[in-house]
């Protein structure tokens, strides 16, 4: 496995012919389950087929329980600098609904070991909207994690998979989750919460003081490239190597036998590429970028879009004013983005912007013709 | 006894050929002979190309007999005419005939018949070579136009009644109209083998409503076949002979008009004087129109050609006609440079009940446009409009005889054509008489009928509202009554007769508003009865109403096509209904949507859709893109197809969740 990492790491790295990697980011599944090792032996072939700057974000995911401290002192040998603990909540009950396999205790001993290695880089998950939770149950726990926390939150909500126990017993009625209006309330009322302690929401679900935000994710919502490297990780960049110009999707094949044995022939273990237009691109910035409190800066934007504007694209449009008059969305000469109170409601705000960026480009392809 | 060559059954002649008497139906026997019994040499012969034309001459006016079978939905009607198609040799005798006259998908399912068909039948009786021709008639009140065109060329009518269940409505209405043509009925009881059979009591009732001797009606089991042949032969006993002369000109009339895409127009006709023969200048009266007779023939059911055919007898003829409309039905043909004066003809059918009729795509238009054509081509009862419907697009709004017949349509589209329609909540046309000098003068005259509701004219320029009314018949188990009659003054009706037809069995009579049985009537009354009611109803004319026209608002915006005209005492229920139904249908959007049902100015009813206070994806990192994109261009591909009222987005589901028949309840 590890020395398929390292060669995929290689093969995508040449392909993509970048020159510098920003950040590293070891998720998915429980990587803390690696070996330190391992996670030295990526980052070694990183650092040699790219610059990898001395100060580039090293991200661990880590489970409080496969997270002994000794272990965690051993990925911060090798080189990671950042932990997110996927704590998910602080009431045995609630994790053990989740299939979590630590207690509450676990994970704020977790927290503890963490927050002495990495201080100031270590962040915290936790989940809202789970069946039997309250609004004020939940702000205890939050409250209770927000004495105990370093500088970086994520706040998910509850998403039901298919094929999971917890979605069964949810189909089937046994599990009461709780209504619309209640998980609404649940992330407003934690959203202020944080916001009262000096934390900046710096994404939908990102929380960050002191400056401690993701650099990593933070360039995923502003449309960088990446590369993903594993069974079944998904990269966005442009395959250089080939003459390519335009950007790729692309996933990695899913099972690990198989992607060992793909990578073990040609060197990767890419399943599918998708040909990203430059159209796909732009909504994917679109998309992603107003996550962001700082939204999609006019700079940001012109990286890619050299011939139409923000104000090209949005600003003679009647619904984006709609949104703009019942404030929920801010077009100015920093950019467009989301109002504290539009953010809640991205999703439907995207879905006009989407049309128009749409309509906007085919206006001008066209004009052109 | 005569030849009887199945016509042949090409690919493409097939149209009009059914299934179910496959193989064995087609069958041949030797040409006859003076003396041939009854019997019949009968054997299979699948494929025949070849037409040997029949010598109608034989039969001269006093050995042809016509007549219909008239009877409730179920009572056997179908099945009595399969078993004297085959006492008669029309079809051979096999398991399979079942309801070979209904030709149709839907006749077969719903075991009712829409079209009328003819079967012509040889039948020996004390020495004498009979003539018989059954004209099917549907057994539904939708169809009760039909029914008189087909008695239009009868003399006398077999009137079947099931021994288990009695007279029902339908039984009522049918023997109404033969009755008021005058014609012979012959009173059957079948179903005697059942083992819940009564007759007795059901002759007792046919003595009391028909004031028929019970004397006269014949005991019979269809299905086993008993006493069947008793019925032949009280029809030649009893049923007249037609009234004509072959020596005088020809004079036919045209009771039914079939299409087929290879030959044209198929035209039934009855002889009520002279012959016509193939080369024939024929004229219709009513279109002044000539043709050359192509083809001649008696329907076995199948076209069987003959050399000729003569007064009295009825049969099909073929001229060339390329549209139906060119064979008026009702209308009357002579020979050229003889004209006659022309039958009495048909009271063109009138639509009582009319629905919007939509693709559910868009793209789907043209096809099924053809397929209305084609079906109505068949069908002249329906009524077709072009409409556009802001929400729904372009389609039609079409009119039926009744909600059967509505239903039938439907099923037929859907069966026939495999089209598939958006069909909207039937309304019925309401008429106002105007006051206002201006309107009348807009208008050309006083009293104008409203079918749409956008159309509706205010209050303020009416002197009164007319809205058309039924006379409906039940009859049912008096266990029932108490909860039918609740029933039927929750849809303003009024009662006017209500009689004990035997110890437990009552008919009661009430006057209906249309409009409150057109949606959901029958489906109730089968509920509070536990099926066992049965329903009927007649055209009983308008009658003045308290009408109003009730508007949905979105935000304060009216929904043009969701305005309806109710009746005041119902607006409320009716406006409460399609708000829920809405409320259900319009997704959360980032504001508050009041969704309003008013009188006017005045709101009597209001649901609220709440804002969104949370539409955000949770969790967005690389892997979760690919498919947050998909989901989001999605909903944004829908957005764009929604409608829009003020600043509310209406999804097309929304209209028609409420426009369309709510089959459920």
């Amino acid at each position: 496995m590890r020395s398929c990492l390292t060669r995929e790491a290689q093969t995508l790295i040449r392909l993509s012919q970048v020159q510098r990697i920003s950040s590293v980011f070891f998720g998915g599944g429980t990587p803390s389950l690696a070996s330190p090792l391992t996670i030295a032996a990526v980052l070694e072939t990183v650092s040699r087929c790219a610059h990898l700057a001395a100060d580039a974000e090293i991200t661990l995911e880590a489970n409080p329980t496969s997270a002994g401290a000794s272990r965690l002192a051993g990925f911060r040998a090798s080189g990671v600098n950042r932990l997110s603990i996927g704590i998910q909540s602080l009431d045995d009950v609630e994790l053990r609904l989740l299939g979590r396999n630590h207690t509450a205790d676990e994970a704020l001993g977790t927290l503890e070991e963490a927050k002495k290695l990495f201080p100031g880089h270590t962040s915290v998950d936790l989940i809202f909207g789970l069946p039997g939770q309250s609004v004020s149950s939940w702000a205890r726990g939050l409250e209770e994690l927000l004495q105990l926390c370093d500088d970086h939150v994520s706040l998910y909500q509850l998403t039901l998979e298919r094929g999971t126990s917890l979605f069964k017993q949810v189909q089937r009625g046994s599990l009461p989750v709780p209504k619309q209006e209640v998980v609404a309330e649940m992330y407003e009322s934690a959203r202020e919460m944080l916001r009262d302690v000096g934390f900046r929401q710096y994404e939908v679900s990102n929380f960050a003081r002191n400056g401690a935000l993701s650099t990593h994710n933070l360039s995923y919502w502003q449309g960088s490239q990446y590369i993903g490297i594993g069974p079944g990780a998904h990269g966005r960049f442009v395959p250089r190597a080939h003459g390519e110009s335009l950007r790729e999707a692309r996933i990695q094949t899913l099972e690990p036998d198989s992607w060992m044995k793909e990578v073990l022939a040609f060197g990767h273990g890419t399943r599918k590429r998708t040909v990203l237009s430059q159209l796909e691109v732009l909504e994917e910035v679109l998309v992603l970028g107003l996550r962001t409190d700082t939204g999609i800066t006019h700079q940001h934007w012109q990286q890619f879009a050299t011939s139409l504007s923000l104000w090209d694209m949005f600003g003679s449009s009647e619904e984006v004013k709609e949104l703009e008059d019942q404030g929920l969305l801010l077009l100015d000469d920093r950019g467009l983005r989301c109002s504290w109170k539009g953010l809640v409601v991205l999703d439907s705000l995207l879905l006009t912007l989407l049309n128009q960026l749409q309509q906007s480009w085919a206006d001008r392809t066209a004009h052109r013709n | 006894m005569l030849s009887r060559v199945t016509k042949a059954v090409g690919v493409g002649v097939g149209v009009r050929l059914r299934r179910a008497c496959n193989a064995a139906a087609l069958l041949c026997s030797q040409p006859c002979m003076e003396k041939c019994p009854a019997a019949h040499v009968v054997f299979s012969r699948p494929y025949s190309s070849q037409k040997e034309k029949l010598d109608m001459s034989i039969f001269p006016v006093e050995n042809i007999r016509n007549f219909s079978i008239i009877a409730h939905v179920d009572h056997g009607k179908s099945t009595l005419a399969d078993r004297l198609l085959e006492i008669t040799g029309t079809i051979a005798k096999t398991d399979q005939n079942k309801q070979v006259l209904d030709k149709l998908q839907v006749e077969r399912e719903r075991g009712i018949t829409v079209k009328a068909q003819t079967a012509s039948l040889f039948y020996s009786y004390e020495g004498m070579n009979y003539l018989l021709n059954l004209i099917d008639t549907p057994g539904h009140v939708d169809f009760s136009y039909e029914v008189s065109r087909s008695l239009s060329a009868c003399q006398g009518v077999i009137l079947v009644v099931d021994a288990n269940e009695g007279i029902q409505a339908q039984t009522m209405a049918n023997f109404y109209l033969a009755f008021e043509a005058q014609l012979a009925i012959i009173p059957v009881v079948n179903k005697i083998d059942l083992k819940n059979a009564d007759p007795e009591r059901v002759e007792k009732q046919i003595e009391k409503l028909f004031d028929i001797s019970k004397d006269e009606c014949i005991r019979i089991s269809a299905k086993l076949g008993t006493n069947v042949e008793k019925v032949l032969q009280e029809v030649i006993e009893k049923v007249p002979p037609p009234s004509v002369n072959i020596s005088d000109p020809l004079k036919a009339l045209v009771f039914d008009s079939t299409f087929d895409h290879y030959r044209g127009v198929i035209a039934n006709i009855a002889l009520f004087g002279g012959e016509v023969q193939k080369g024939h200048k024929i004229v219709f009266a009513y279109t002044r129109k000539t043709y050359e007779v192509n083809e001649v023939g008696i329907l076995t059911p199948n076209e069987q050609p003959t050399h000729k055919l003569y007064a009295g007898q009825v049969g099909y003829l073929i001229a060339g006609m390329k549209e139906v409309t060119e064979a008026q039905i009702g209308d009357t043909l002579y020979l050229h440079k003889q004209p006659v004066e022309p039958l009495p003809g048909f009271k063109s059918a009138k639509p009582m009940v009319f629905a919007g009729m939509y693709p559910v795509d868009q793209s789907e238009y043209n096809n099924l446009k053809s397929a209305i054509e084609k079906l109505t081509l068949n069908d002249s009862s329906v009524t077709i409009h072009r409409d556009n419907n802001l929400a729904l697009g372009a389609g039609w709004r079409l009119g039926f005889l009744g909600l059967l017949h509505l239903e039938v349509f439907n099923q037929r589209l859907e069966q026939e054509y495999n089209a598939s329609v958006i069909l909207t909540a039937p309304t019925v046309p309401y008429k106002a008489v105007l006051s206002s000098a201006k309107l009348i003068k807009e208008y050309g005259k006083e009293e104008i009928t409203v079918i749409n509701p956008a159309e509706f004219p205010d209050k303020s320029s009416v002197s009164e509202y007319l809205e058309p009314t039924i006379l409906g018949t039940i009859i049912t188990p008096d266990d029932f009554i108490g909860k039918i009659i609740t029933l039927c003054q929750t849809r303003r009706a009024v009662q006017k007769d209500m009689m004990y037809i035997d110890e437990h069995r009552v008919m009661l009579k009430y006057i209906f508003p249309l409009n409150e049985i057109v949606v959901d009537f029958y489906d109730a009354l089968k509920s509070v009865s536990s099926g066992y009611a049965s329903f009927d109803y007649e055209d009983a004319g308008y009658q003045a109403a308290d009408l109003v026209k009730m508007d949905i608002l979105l935000n304060g915006n009216s929904v043009e096509e969701l305005g309806t005209v109710v009746h005041k005492d119902k607006a409320y229920a009716v406006g409460k209904a399609m708000c829920e139904r809405l409320k259900d249908a319009i997704p959360r959007q980032l504001f508050e949507i009041a969704i309003q049902a008013a009188l006017g100015s005045k709101v009597i009813a209001r649901e609220t859709v709440k804002a969104y206070r949370k539409n955000v994806l949770a969790k967005c990192y690389g892997g979760d893109i690919t498919r947050k994109m998909k989901l989001l261009k999605r909903q944004a591909e829908g957005k764009k197809k929604m409608r829009k009222i003020g600043n509310v987005e209406v999804p097309k589901d929304a209209f028609i969740s409420v426009l369309k028949r709510q089959s459920e309840k």
